[in-house]
């Protein structure tokens, strides 16, 4: 026991210490600082009450325990105590209030733009998921990326997400927390980025078998940057076929794609009435692996500025792509 | 039928080929070794006919015990992919498939399991009763999920595992994205062990509310029959909503029906809810009867009865109520709203304040105690800080706004193995220890008991604190991979040590169990822990008509006050009537049998052939229904007989071994 206890002494300050190089406790913007600080804040609570019950515990498993000398004794009857009993009801009462209002707080100030940020007009960003890649539509600057996103800095980004196979969560843990993409429908999410930066997001909802590399970059520019990048996309991107965008949602890994228009022109899969683009007979059969897996160029965090293009780019051969691999039993 | 081999044999994969191989052998070596012992005969009548609940119970656990083995392969093979970036062990189908089924596995052909063979061994015995209240009921039950559990097992060799995660969400695990049929099994096979455990919970609630002893009042049972009256309940209020989305499930896949599909109009949502509506109250289901256990073992090893009865009891009562209205924590993130989310992480959070209250009832029945620390108290000791964990966790989790950057990650891992492996695991382990001699009539042996012990709680802590770190750092639940810049890569590796220490616990565990029926001391008492519930007033293993003359409650811990009082341990020859006992049945066995390959066949889809099979169980329901087998009387001479060979010459129960 004494051993168990030792090593958890030893642990706790570690995980303190390593607290400060997560992700999660680095917050890039007042979204994730928003819900940082509901973190710290339950963390001191939580802390308080292990220390409490570490200690107590500890204490009585000690004092109490079996030795040579007390085998004699004969613990006494006692059935409970009513005002210890009511203590321990009211504590984690008043612990859960402590918690409950701050969380509600956050819970409604996470729906709209952050506090001090209203004023500055917001950028629409249509997210769309699909097996397993990201796809995001700027229907104001008339672009579309494929699994990167550049955005503004210190200015609100709304992102309106929806899926067009499978459910999946968008997360950008640096800038704030995660919601659901689901077809048919539609989610909102706002983030904002404090300073310029490159920013890993990816998916968290399980979906299959490309689920781990389903990951995209989130580029916080500033806004001169982000004028000057849609000027250039605008200039030199190819325009997007339904045909090709039909390829694109087949379940396959891509690299950065970019395009000088959007898939909103005729399809938003938010819509309940969408027409759905799925290609079951490519997820059937075990063993089916897809040669998009050895790809190497679906994730590039290291390189953000490069803007790569077009339809020539790697990883983009459809015919190449969606009969890899061999499929059983067909 | 158009049998595809190549499918139906899962062919190509070294590791997969040598657990056929594994099954080949394993099942040869069984049968020749039953034939060559000629125990078929034995085996036919004392166990796979039976309906004694004690050797139901061990039946259970058996299972248990095997199925842990198979979900723990599976935990191995996770972390060894996991161990280093960009491994190369397992390729991603294959990944998803073990975690899927490790899910599965460990919840409901583990846990429930372990825990309802530990009720169907204790509780008649604690109530005073001489049998559940249907006893070939019982056996049903148990056969059912042994069938279903079978079932979902052999789908890793024959035809594909399921692969879109314990809670198989939709539209994931549909048709669509799921062409396979591997969740044909996870549909099939649930519903088939999920109507055994509906079963049971119907059969606890009689049987705890009709044949409880007399004097036994509801506030004087002792706290595991609490937690199993209270845990029944809840069976039968969430299982059903689990048939039913099972049963939806099935349509969709199987008939083309569209009810989380939505491209015909479905809801995938709808899924979720109705899997959470059910799983969260389960997770309740297998922790109530956890803490009955705990409280037990702390009261026994303290020699005190427990502190604040009263509110352990209405603390359960209060968890298990708000088991039913928090389902929708598990998915904050679908973006229903801030009033949605608060009113469950409110309710979420609600549930921290009996179970708070319960610690520290535990914590102070151990003050001015005296504590001995066995190795079923050393599981209940370590529950405590290792549940405090998972529970300040939760309560982290609870948070709406905060969970929105835990979803889905391995902090989410980490909390509930936090709160699963020591409000479960170590109590089934505590659980068994303590009721070891109870069972078989010796106990386990206590030195490699502490090797278990430290072994596996050591490698738990190990293997699942890093995750709470590699959550907080972004890694998510599920991959099979993440890359070396990632930063992932120590934590992980250290977590995949942890759990080699973890398994060699259990592989103690094993070896202990081997060497105590080998060379354990037979020669104990029938009450080996002075303990303090009516289990221990009668023989170690129990006659099978558990008592010869049920006894009468005064007070709370009954057995405790017999002994200090020593009044209601002796039993008179004039006091010895016959006792009635159902008769045993092949019925259950059969139903079990039938309703496997009913199920085998409409996995595949093969629905003629199914149907065929479907009327074997209702020939099974017939044949039970013209069933007059009374039972038969147990005459006086043998319980004379059997009682005198444990008691002494003036018929007191044993309290030394001389």
């Amino acid at each position: 026991m004494k051993k168990m206890l030792l090593s958890l002494t030893a642990i706790l300050p570690m995980l303190i210490l390593s607290g400060c190089n997560m992700v999660v406790f680095e917050p890039q913007g007042p979204v994730a600082r928003s819900i940082t600080e509901l973190i710290n804040w339950s963390l001191i609570w939580m802390l308080l009450v292990v220390v409490v019950v570490f200690g107590l515990f500890g204490y009585i498993v000690w004092k109490y325990r079996e030795k040579p000398e007390n085998k004699d004794y004969e613990p006494p009857e006692e059935h409970g105590s009513t005002l210890l009993e009511i203590i321990w009801t009211g504590i984690p009462i008043l612990i859960v209030i402590a918690l409950t209002i701050p969380t509600v707080k956050t819970l409604y100030a996470l729906e709209e733009a952050p506090k001090g940020y209203e004023e500055k007009e917001p950028i629409t960003i249509h997210v769309t998921s699909a097996d397993w890649k990201w796809i995001f539509s700027y229907p104001e600057e008339g672009i579309e990326t494929v699994n990167y996103v550049n955005i503004p800095e210190d200015r609100p980004v709304l992102f309106k997400m929806t899926s067009a196979s499978t459910m999946q969560s968008f997360w950008v843990p640096a800038l704030g927390g995660q919601k659901y993409t689901m077809p048919k429908m539609e989610t909102e999410l706002y983030l904002v980025a404090d300073n310029p930066g490159s920013y890993e997001g990816q998916n968290t909802n399980f979906n299959g078998r490309g689920y781990a590399d389903m990951k995209f970059e989130v580029l916080a520019q500033t806004q001169e940057d982000f004028d000057q990048w849609v000027e250039d996309v605008k200039d030199t991107a190819p325009k997007l076929t339904e045909k090709e965008y039909v390829g694109l949602l087949k379940p396959t890994h891509l690299g950065r794609l970019t395009y000088s228009n959007t898939h909103l022109e005729w399809v938003n899969h938010a819509d309940p009435d969408s027409k759905a683009y799925t290609n079951p007979e490519l997820y059937r059969g075990h063993g089916y692996q897809g040669k998009t897996f050895e790809e190497d160029d679906n994730y590039k965090n290291e390189k953000p500025n490069v803007i790569e293009g077009h339809g020539e780019d790697k990883g983009h051969d459809d015919s190449e792509e969606n009969h890899g691999g061999d499929h059983h039993g067909h | 039928m158009g049998i595809k081999w190549d499918e139906f044999f899962i062919t190509g994969d070294p590791l997969i080929l040598g657990s056929q191989i594994a099954i080949l052998l394993t099942m040869i070596g069984a049968v020749a070794g039953i034939t060559y012992l000629k125990k078929w005969k034995y085996l036919w009548t004392e166990w796979l006919t039976t309906v004694d609940h004690k050797k139901i119970g061990i039946m259970y656990i058996i299972s248990a015990v095997l199925m842990f083995f198979r979900g723990g392969m599976d935990g191995l093979l996770m972390k060894a992919q996991t161990s280093r970036p960009e491994m190369e062990f397992l390729n991603s189908q294959h990944y998803n498939e073990i975690f899927t089924t490790h899910g599965v596995i460990m919840i409901l052909f583990m846990a429930m399991p372990f825990l309802i063979g530990l009720m169907n061994v204790v509780i008649p015995l604690q109530i005073g009763a001489r049998d559940v209240a249907f006893p070939q009921l019982n056996a049903l039950s148990f056969w059912l999920f042994f069938s279903g559990a079978m079932l979902f097992n052999i789908s890793f060799v024959i035809g594909g595992s399921p692969d879109a995660g314990w809670t198989s969400y939709f539209p994931l695990a549909g048709k669509e994205f799921s062409p396979g049929i591997g969740n044909n099994y996870y549909a099939v096979a649930l519903q088939i062990a999920g109507i055994g455990t509906l079963m049971t919970g119907i059969n606890f609630i009689v049987t705890i509310l009709k044949m409880r002893t007399k004097g036994m009042t509801l506030m004087k049972m002792p706290m595991f029959t609490w937690t199993t009256f209270v845990t029944s309940i809840l069976i039968v209020a969430a299982f059903p909503i689990f048939t039913v989305a099972l049963a939806l499930m099935t349509f969709d896949r199987l008939y083309g029906t569209h009810f989380f599909t939505v491209s015909g109009g479905g809801m995938d949502m709808l899924w979720a809810n109705l899997f959470w509506l059910w799983g969260h109250p389960e997770v309740y289901i297998v922790a109530l009867p956890a803490f009955g256990i705990f409280s037990e073992v702390i009261a026994t090893f303290s020699r005190k009865s427990l502190f604040g009865y009263k509110s352990m009891v209405f603390s359960i009562l209060g968890i298990a109520l708000l088991s039913m209205v928090v389902w929708v924590h598990h998915f904050y993130t679908m973006g229903s709203g801030p009033a949605v989310n608060s009113f469950f992480s409110i309710t979420t959070m609600a549930i921290a304040i009996p179970t708070g209250v319960k610690m520290f009832n535990w914590l102070f029945t151990m003050r001015k105690g005296r504590i001995k620390i066995t190795s079923a108290m050393l599981w209940a000791l370590a529950f405590v800080p290792c549940f405090v964990i998972g529970g300040v966790t939760g309560v982290m989790l609870a948070m709406g706004a905060a969970d929105y950057q835990y979803h889905n990650t391995l902090f989410l891992v980490a909390h509930f193995h936090y709160v699963l492996i020591p409000g479960v695991v170590f109590a089934v382990f505590a659980g068994l220890y303590y009721w070891w001699p109870k069972m078989f009539g010796f106990m386990l042996n206590e030195k490699l008991g502490k090797w278990h012990f430290w072994l596996f709680v050591i490698g738990f802590n190990v293997t699942f604190m890093p995750m709470f770190f590699l959550g907080l750092n972004g890694a998510v639940r599920r991959a099979y991979t993440y890359s070396a810049e990632s930063g992932f890569a120590p934590l992980f590796m250290l977590s995949a040590i942890g759990s080699i220490v973890l398994a060699a616990g259990f592989a103690v565990f094993c070896y202990n169990i081997y060497w105590s029926i080998r060379y354990a001391d037979r020669n104990i008492s029938s009450d080996p822990w002075d303990a303090r519930t009516l289990e221990w007033s009668t023989a170690s293993p129990v006659q099978f008509y558990n008592f010869a003359k049920l006894p009468e409650v005064k007070s709370l811990d009954p057995f405790w006050h017999m002994k200090k009082k020593n009044e209601g341990l002796t039993l008179h020859d004039s006091e010895i009537e016959e006792i009635h006992m159902p008769s045993n049945s092949w019925l259950p066995i059969y139903m079990g049998v039938i309703f496997g390959i009913a199920g085998f066949l409409l996995v595949f889809e093969w629905h003629i052939a199914a149907a065929v099979a479907g009327i074997g169980i209702f020939a099974g329901l017939i044949i039970r229904s013209f069933d007059y087998n009374e039972g038969f009387h147990v005459s006086k001479e043998e319980i004379h007989r059997i009682e005198n060979a444990w008691r002494k010459t003036e018929g007191e129960v044993h309290d030394h071994v001389s």
